[in-house]
């Protein structure tokens, strides 16, 4: 008996287990955001000329909307005014200058990864993934470039696609959020440091799962990672990314930039497992995770699915959007997001229909506990060209416990009479009844909970890869310890 | 030692007084009955048994085994072997039949230091109790009792009864709602589970079901209180006069 009860109470007592520090040496740039950071950054990584001038532009721009105080504030998000010149805008692990093998990777950085349950080594290769990690502000390792690259698929780092292939950044950097986008994304392409570039050519269906593994470990630095992946005609990919970060008292920031490009029959499928460091129970500390994500269906009968199982960061600001623009072309969100303690997460997408025939799905579960607020915002736009455009949208909302919010706004926009819109949207409180009857099975309270969230996220889980999928379900039963009392 | 012991049990809900010093000895491999019109407080002992926590005991004492019933939560209650066939079961969306109730005895196995079963072999056992219960082998994947019909959900119950193979079954108007063909197929799978060292309580308004699934012993409760208690032949006795009649007669039950 009392082995059950010790059991409840040591998971409800359960701290952020990925909060450890690595003792890494770094290298970073000194706090504060101005030109000659830029200059240093972009040097930092030899980039071309293109990229510091497009980087200053972006700098130049995000001067102006700092000055008009053009920071959103729409978001059902509270949190105090950032102070942008006390963040240093690069740490990288102290290196040697290149990495050619494994085995020249820092082995502490290696033991972090293992620490993380993310063995950089040939394991992967059976599981069928080829893992990008980014430490910090870089890229540390790709595992499986040269199985890829036989099959001219290109996957590596950001930075070493800026250097590698710097017509094919040129092409389709910011081609998708410009500079200009939001406040957060001109942050991003000024300051960017590094993130994963993906390419697949006509015709490949790339027989792996690409994933990155993203990690903030050094203190006071925010992330500012950004990721393109272009699927060229006829081509496929699917994409994972994991993220942590240590335990730190203070809020960090953490400003990405997704680009999604698929053209004529090309499919990409992009799924994002985020468990940031959520702040503590009394919501100290914690990542603001403000991350502008969204992908262009640009060929006829492409596809974008978007897949998130959102369960970390203090703040989340976050809007996985698809353009369909190619007739027939088709765009997906999946989301399930989950706020404890004093978690607040506003988050959606945005589907642009402007090609014909073009569909989108929605499927939104918000899990609320604790003092957790959970918002969906979602838009769906039908445009005067997009004849015979669907939608379906289903927007449910789970509340645990009496002290935490959920929040829909939808925003609706259609412009051409043979459009179908679907909306469905439900709140319910996991009920007491429920509850008793899994207990009352032999089920403690906390499996009862998570069993209950769990079937009510399914239809999310379903779109996740298998083995990201059970990783979910895992990780959405950590985060909800202690959430019943 | 007796299976379960009930001393002057006294519960309160939302201020009132629904139990108001029950008595009961179930010793192991008995059936008993209990019978008594609305309102007289049936559904909240078998609530109460199988520890709902938001029915408050406020005096009285129940040792299940020995041990102290009213200290257990309800999974606790759920791990030393007592099984409540809701009357009303609950639909759990997204979690397929097959994997909750193996989730379920898998608890019940790790309470016992036993270990968990997985899902190869759980499966024949698993199939032999839906053929007990009559039951499609579809409904093995269908989430937990949605959109399950009413007989359905019933049938659910006593087909989890059957593989969890609790010690105290207690059984809460499993008969409403049935038809015929249902009722008799429920109590094939309850009978099938009688055995010397598992008892049952059936609570049941209606003396339809007894035919079915014959008591040792019947006890009518009224107000609060049970009033009467006899043999099967008192089922067929509360059928012809009404309980009326009975709740005048009160008298202590034997011990």
């Amino acid at each position: 008996m009392s082995t059950n009860v010790d059991t409840i109470r040591d998971l409800a007592e359960r701290e952020y287990k990925w909060g450890f520090i690595s003792n890494i040496e770094e290298d970073r740039v000194p706090k504060g955001l101005n030109e000659e950071t830029i200059r240093l950054i972009s040097a930092k990584k030899q980039e071309p000329e293109f990229m510091l001038e497009w980087r200053l532009k972006a700098y130049r721009h995000w001067m102006s909307l700092e000055a008009s105080q053009a920071e959103p504030k729409w978001a059902n998000v509270k949190y105090p005014p950032i102070n942008y010149q006390d963040i240093a805008y690069y740490s990288a692990p102290k290196q040697k200058p290149k990495l050619e093998s494994m085995e020249q990777v820092d082995p502490e950085l290696l033991r972090t990864y293992e620490k993380l349950g993310i063995p950089l080594q040939e394991q992967k290769l059976f599981a069928g993934v080829a893992v990008d990690a980014v430490f910090d502000s870089v890229s540390v390792a790709t595992t499986f470039k040269g199985k890829l690259a036989e099959m001219g698929i290109i996957f590596c780092s950001f930075s070493e696609a800026v250097r590698n292939h710097p017509e094919l950044v040129q092409k389709y950097l910011g081609s998708v959020v410009p500079y200009t986008d939001n406040f957060f994304a001109t942050l991003n392409s000024a300051v960017f440091t590094d993130g994963s570039f993906v390419y697949v050519p006509k015709g490949v269906r790339c027989p792996l799962e690409l994933s990155t593994y993203f990690r903030i470990n050094a203190a006071e630095t925010g992330q500012f990672e950004r990721t393109l992946i272009v699927a060229d005609e006829g081509a496929s990919v699917s994409y994972l990314e994991g993220c942590t970060a240590p335990i730190r008292d203070e809020n960090q920031l953490h400003a990405a930039v997704v680009e999604l490009v698929a053209l004529d029959n090309a499919q990409i499928k992009y799924s994002t497992v985020q468990n940031w460091y959520p702040g503590d129970k009394q919501g100290k500390g914690g990542i603001y995770n403000f991350v502008t994500k969204r992908g262009s269906c640009r060929g006829v009968n492409s596809k974008i699915s978007w897949t998130q199982v959102e369960t970390g960061s203090a703040i989340t600001w976050k809007y996985p959007s698809c353009i369909l623009q190619g007739d027939n072309s088709v765009g997906e969100f999946y989301s399930v997001a989950l706020t404890n303690n004093y978690q607040q997460a506003d988050t959606g997408t945005k589907m642009i229909h402007l090609g014909k025939n073009t569909r989108s799905t929605i499927v939104s579960k918000g899990i609320s506990a604790g003092h957790g607020q959970n918002t969906y915002r979602g838009q769906v736009k039908i445009l005067k060209g997009a004849t015979g455009a669907r939608n379906y949208t289903q927007c449910d909302s789970l509340l645990i416990g009496d002290k935490c919010g959920a929040h829909t706004f939808p925003y609706i926009d259609v412009r051409n009479a043979s459009a179908r819109m679907e909306h469905e949207a439900s709140t319910s409180k996991i009920g007491e009844d429920q509850m008793f009857y899994l207990r009352q099975r032999g089920l403690t309270a906390e499996d009862a909970v998570s069993m209950i969230v769990n079937g009510f996220c399914k239809r999310v889980f379903r779109e996740l890869p298998m083995e990201f999928a059970v990783e979910a379900q895992k990780l959405l039963s950590v985060s909800l310890e202690g959430s019943v009392g | 030692m007796s299976l379960l012991e009930i001393k002057d049990l006294k519960v309160r809900v939302d201020n009132h007084d629904i139990l108001k010093g029950i008595n009961l000895t179930v010793n192991p491999g008995e059936v008993h009955s209990i019978m008594g019109p609305n309102g007289s407080g049936k559904s909240t002992l078998a609530q109460v048994l199988a520890r709902r926590e938001a029915y408050a005991v406020t005096g009285g004492e129940v040792l299940f085994n020995g041990k102290d019933l009213l200290a257990m939560k309800p999974e606790e209650a759920a791990c030393e072997g007592i099984f409540l066939a809701f009357q009303y079961p609950v639909e759990i969306p997204g979690i397929g039949n097959a994997y909750f109730l193996r989730s379920a005895l898998n608890a019940v196995r790790k309470y016992h230091g036993q270990d968990e079963m997985d899902a190869m072999d759980f499966l024949p056992l698993f199939r032999e109790k839906l053929k007990l219960l009559d039951m499609d082998e579809k409904l093995m994947n269908r989430s937990v009792n949605e959109g399950f019909s009413g007989g359905e959900k019933k049938r659910n119950e006593i087909l989890q009864m059957a593989v969890l193979q609790p010690r105290l079954a207690i059984l809460d108007e499993t008969d409403s709602g049935l038809d015929i063909d249902a009722l008799k197929i429920v109590s094939k799978g309850v009978n099938a589970m009688r055995s010397p060292d598992r008892a049952m309580i059936v609570v049941t308004h209606y003396q339809r079901l007894l035919n079915e699934i014959v008591p040792d012993f019947v006890h009518v409760l009224a107000n609060g209180r049970i009033v009467k208690s006899g043999g099967p032949e008192l089922a067929l006795e509360l059928e012809e006069k009404g309980y009326a009649e009975i709740e005048d007669t009160r008298q202590p039950m034997p011990a």
